[in-house]
C-alpha cells in the first residue's frame, strides 16, 4: 500500500479516506484561528470513526473538509484515491452527490416531499431518471428498515424516524462514505442507539462512516475513536474485533 | 456480614419465594438471574442456608433419596427479604480513589501538567467504553446487558468527570495567570464569564 493516490494504488488496501497533515485556518477579523492542525488519519472500506472532543475542538470543520464542503489550507485529502484540491467545481459537486453521503443535525429534508422523495432528491439533482431515483430510493429505505414510511411526509415522522429518512438518502444510490455530523444531537436516548447502530451496521456492510458527536457514549459505538483537542488529534481509542465476554469486563 | 453475603442470603431468599428448591437448584438461578459473571461457589450457598435455617428464615424439609435438601421461604423469611427489597442503597463518594488522587497530585505539585494523566485515562476509559458497548449489543441476557449498561453509564461518567476537571484545571490556571499578570487586557479579548472571574482585581 505504498501506492500514491493518483495512480491507482491498491484499490484493496487503498484507504477510501485519506487525510494528511491537514490543517484549517478561519480568519476571525484579524486575528486567524486554526480550526484543523496537521490532522492525519486514514479510513479504510467498512470502517466507522467517531471524532470526538469539545465544541470547537475542529470535529465539524474535519466532516466538512473531507466532504469538501471546504478547501484544506494546507494538506491533503483524498476520497477513494482522488485528492480533492485536484477536483475543480464540478468534480466536487459530483463526489458529493454520487460518493460521499451527509446528515446533519438539522435534516434538511424537504417538508413537501415524501420520504421516498426526499430520498431519490440526491439521484435525481445527479440526473437519474425519476424511475431509476425512486427504485433506488426504495432500496436505500428497505436497507434502513423504514420502507413502510416511504409515502410519508416529513410532518407525519417522528424526529428519529426523520433522521432514518436522513440517513436512506445518505447512503442512496453507489454512495461509500457516510459523513454524519452530530446526527443524535436532537433524539432521546434509545432513538439515539437506533441511529449509531443503523450506522455501525453500514460499516460493517462496507461503507465507510465517520460521525462527529461531542457524546462519548455514542461515540463508542464506532471501531475507532479519534479526540480531538484544539485543531489537532489528542488521542486515539480501537476496539478489539472480537467483543470480550461479559466476564472478561465486569467483576 | 459483608455486603455480599447479604446480597445472597437476600437474592436466596427471593428464589425461595414462588417455590420449595434445593442448593445446586438455587445455584443455577442464582447464575440465570444475576447474570454469567458472578458465578457462585455452592459451598457458600450451602453455608448461607445453614444461615438462614438457624435464623428461621428458611425451613428444611428433608432430604431426597440422594441426600439433597429441599428448603421452603419462611414467614420471617419473606420479611427479612421484603426489608431489603424496600430499603433505598445510600452511595458515597471515596476521595480516595487514585484517578482523583493523580489529577490533583500532579496539579498541586506541578511535576507534571495534569492534562496529562487526564487525557491517558480518558483515552482508556474511551476504550472500555467502546468494549461494552460492543459486548452489550451481543450478550445474551438481560442481566449481563443490564451489568453492562451499568459499566456504560459509569465509564460515560469517568470520561465527563475528567473533561470537567480538564476545564477546571485550566482555568484556574488561566485565573492564577491573570492575578499573577497586572494588565488588565490578558483577559478582556475573553469574554467568557469563568474568565473574568479570574480578574477580580
Amino acid at each position: 500500500m505504498s501506492g500514491n493516490p493518483t495512480d491507482g494504488g491498491d484499490p484493496i488496501h487503498e484507504p477510501v479516506v485519506r487525510i494528511d497533515s491537514a490543517v484549517k485556518e478561519h480568519r476571525d477579523g484579524r486575528s486567524i484561528i486554526r480550526a484543523l492542525n496537521a490532522v492525519s488519519l486514514d479510513v479504510p472500506a467498512g470502517e466507522m470513526v467517531a471524532v470526538t472532543g469539545k465544541s470547537g475542538s475542529g470535529k465539524s470543520t474535519l466532516l466538512n473538509v473531507v466532504g469538501g464542503l471546504e478547501p484544506l489550507t494546507a494538506g491533503s485529502i483524498s476520497v477513494l484515491g482522488e485528492p480533492l484540491v485536484a477536483l475543480n467545481r464540478t468534480e466536487l459537486s459530483r463526489l458529493r452527490r454520487r460518493t460521499i453521503g451527509f446528515v446533519f443535525q438539522n435534516l434538511n429534508l424537504v417538508p413537501s416531499l415524501t420520504a421516498e422523495e426526499n430520498v431519490a432528491l440526491p439521484l435525481e439533482f445527479d440526473g437519474a431518471k425519476p424511475v431509476e431515483a425512486s427504485r433506488a430510493a426504495k432500496v436505500a429505505l428497505d436497507k434502513i428498515r423504514i420502507g413502510e414510511l416511504a409515502t410519508r411526509f416529513p410532518s407525519e415522522l417522528s424526529g428519529g424516524e426523520k433522521q432514518r429518512v436522513a440517513i436512506a438518502r445518505a447512503i442512496v444510490g453507489e454512495r461509500k462514505v457516510i459523513l454524519a455530523d452530530e446526527p443524535t444531537a436532537a433524539l432521546d436516548d434509545l432513538t439515539s442507539r437506533i441511529v449509531m447502530n443503523l450506522l455501525a451496521e453500514l460499516s460493517d456492510d462496507g461503507l465507510t462512516v465517520l460521525v462527529a458527536t461531542h457524546d462519548s457514549e455514542f461515540a463508542a459505538y464506532a471501531d475507532r475513536v479519534v479526540r480531538l483537542k484544539d485543531g489537532s488529534i489528542e488521542h486515539v481509542s480501537s476496539r478489539p474485533v472480537t467483543p470480550s465476554s461479559p466476564a472478561e469486563l465486569l467483576t | 456480614m459483608h455486603i455480599l453475603g447479604i446480597v445472597i442470603k437476600n437474592a436466596l431468599l427471593a428464589l425461595l419465594g414462588n417455590e420449595q428448591k434445593y442448593g445446586y437448584q438455587l445455584k443455577n438461578d442464582f447464575e440465570a438471574a444475576t447474570g454469567t459473571a458472578w458465578v457462585l461457589n455452592i459451598g457458600q450457598v450451602y453455608t448461607t442456608l445453614q444461615r438462614l435455617e438457624r435464623d428461621g428464615a428458611i425451613v428444611a424439609l428433608g432430604q431426597d433419596d440422594d441426600g439433597r435438601s429441599l428448603y421452603e421461604l419462611s414467614a420471617t423469611g419473606r420479611e427479612i427479604l421484603s426489608e431489603w427489597l424496600s430499603s433505598a442503597v445510600i452511595r458515597s463518594v471515596s476521595t480516595r480513589d487514585e484517578v482523583t488522587m493523580k489529577v490533583l497530585v500532579a496539579s498541586a505539585t506541578g511535576v507534571i501538567d495534569p492534562a496529562t494523566p487526564i487525557s491517558i485515562q480518558r483515552q482508556t476509559a474511551m476504550r472500555v467504553l467502546q468494549e461494552a458497548t460492543l459486548a452489550r449489543n451481543v450478550a445474551e441476557s438481560l442481566a449481563d446487558q443490564l451489568h453492562l449498561e451499568r459499566l456504560i453509564v459509569l465509564t460515560n461518567a469517568e470520561i465527563r468527570w475528567l473533561d470537567i476537571a480538564e476545564d477546571r484545571l485550566a482555568e484556574a490556571a488561566k485565573a492564577r495567570l491573570s492575578d499573577n499578570s497586572s494588565t488588565q487586557e490578558v483577559v478582556d479579548n475573553n469574554n467568557t464569564s469563568i474568565t473574568n472571574l479570574g480578574s477580580n482585581s
